[in-house]
């Protein structure tokens, strides 16, 4: 019999092979659920979720969302915005007075590095990390693997290359454990202000000539230029910027092999990849949304099997 | 433990054939009528009654659907292991279809109830019906019974019925096992 070996979901790299193969296999099951006419199943009817997004986050907050409600799950969804944070409570007691309400897992995103991590030491309930500031983004990470799985039959082996805002970004971490966990190559391209100086000790090649990284890779993973979280001057222009790290239909025709363009989302067209690209045959970013849903409904269920009464 | 043959690879044989006659009586050419095998081990039982029913009796266009109910499980982490799901392949709609729905052994009628709620999922069928290798009487929490049973049969409860197959133990046989 198969469990997680892990309590709570607070990042990639906490988690084993064994773990990421069975949130495969899970999410396999549920993806066959979410495509039946009622996609909806009882496991979870008597489980209570609390959604705490202390960021603002849309697509995420509504796969989780959905996800839950797809498993039978009560939900409450907060907001740090109409909340008693803007009053001066802490997260503890924001998340003790939540769990009053008999709420048996928490899914959290916060600005703050290790906030799921704090939480789970204090707090008696599952908890889910949905992005803790610039660290991990698990789920995310899954969910990309997966599609990257279910795209080229495999993980291992594959070379992926993350482009863009490693610095800012929660997913890129994540991918970089999840990936390498499941034996692929990955390398990171991207302006060198925008690229995390430990990078290399994480076993990640940098490369930033765009065109000679999309040569090597069979994957590449488009990040979003985090502009809300830039409070200096990273690179000269949006332009110039777009001009040397934008993937458009010029630069992937003249490889000679067809590569996977993948993206987290939310995307800027015109900036880091096209709108041609972006809705092209070589991307999965659509299949990347829907497999999201079916990744999330795993994790939950199998966190939720843990909970005995 | 000790075990106690139940049925062996001819009786059981027999049983199926049986089965598969009733089974027509009733849904003559199955031209509205779909079987479901209920995952792991039902699945076994359907396999095989479809093949009697296509080879001995020319039966065409029979329908086979597998059914998994591990997210409709009432017991659901009450149990010491977790749950494992396996697949679900139901390639067909079963709205106003007649669906039989079939298990190796009917216990307690909780693995029939998560299966009767699976079943909704995929439309309104027009009718349930329940076929069984084994329906251990005396044993049931709901009120579930078999429309078609191969064996029906006396245990206790510390007994367990033990329905092998060729495909995985490489004959067919029942056997009765008794902790000592």
């Amino acid at each position: 019999m198969k469990q997680l070996s892990v309590d709570h979901l607070l990042g990639i790299k906490y988690l084993n092979k064994n773990d990421i193969d069975l949130i495969f296999e899970t999410a396999n099951h549920f993806k066959e659920v979410i495509n039946r006419p009622i996609k909806k199943v009882p496991s979870l009817r008597d489980i209570t979720i609390a959604n705490l997004f202390f960021e603002n986050s849309t697509r995420t907050k509504l796969s989780f969302e959905i996800a839950e409600k797809r498993l039978s799950a009560d939900i409450l969804n907060f907001s740090a915005g109409q909340s008693s944070v803007k009053k001066g409570e802490t997260l503890i007691d924001t998340v003790n007075n939540i769990l009053s309400m008999k709420v048996d897992i928490v899914v959290m995103r916060h600005a703050n590095v290790g906030a799921g991590v704090f939480l789970s030491k204090h707090v008696d309930a599952k908890i889910i990390n949905a992005g803790d500031g610039t660290h991990e983004h698990p789920t995310q990470a899954l969910l990309d693997s997966y599609s990257i799985k279910e795209k080229l039959g495999t993980v291992k082996g594959k070379k992926v290359l993350i482009v863009g805002d490693v610095l800012h970004s929660r997913v890129a971490l994540s991918n970089i454990f999840a990936l390498q966990l499941q034996g692929a190559q990955v390398k990171v391209c991207g302006p060198t202000t925008l690229i995390p100086k430990y990078i290399t000790s994480l076993g990640v090649e940098v490369e930033t000539n765009l065109k000679k990284a999309l040569d090597w890779c069979d994957v590449a993973n488009v990040l979003r230029v985090q502009h809300e979280r830039m409070d200096i001057k990273y690179f000269p222009s949006t332009r110039e910027y777009t001009q040397l790290f934008g993937i458009n239909q010029q630069i992937l025709d003249s490889l000679d092999k067809k590569i996977v363009i993948m993206h987290p989302g939310p995307i800027n067209r015109g900036v880091e990849i096209t709108s041609d690209v972006a809705d092209s045959k070589q991307s999965i970013i659509l299949n990347q949304v829907e497999n999201g849903v079916a990744i999330r409904m795993a994790v939950i269920y199998l966190l939720a099997q843990q909970i005995k009464r | 433990m000790s075990s106690k043959l139940l049925l062996n690879s001819k009786e059981i044989d027999i049983i199926l054939h049986r089965l598969a006659c009733q089974l027509i009586e009733n849904h003559n050419d199955f031209s509205n009528t779909v079987l479901i095998g209920l995952q792991p081990r039902g699945t076994f039982l359907a396999k095989r009654l479809k093949e009697i029913l296509i080879k001995d009796y020319h039966i065409k266009d029979l329908q086979l659907g597998l059914l998994d109910i591990t997210f409709y499980r009432d017991d659901f982490r009450r149990r010491q292991e977790p749950l494992e799901a396996t697949n679900t392949e139901i390639p067909f709609l079963i709205e106003d279809k007649n669906v039989i729905l079939i298990d190796d052994v009917l216990f307690s009628g909780r693995s029939i109830r998560a299966g009767l709620s699976a079943i909704q999922d995929f439309g309104r069928p027009n009718l349930v019906e329940l076929l069984v290798l084994i329906d251990r009487r005396f044993s049931r929490h709901l009120p579930i019974q078999p429309n078609y049973r191969g064996r029906q049969v006396d245990a206790i409860n510390k007994e367990k019925v033990k329905v092998c197959w060729k495909e995985t133990h490489k004959k067919d046989a029942v056997y009765l096992e008794q902790n000592i």
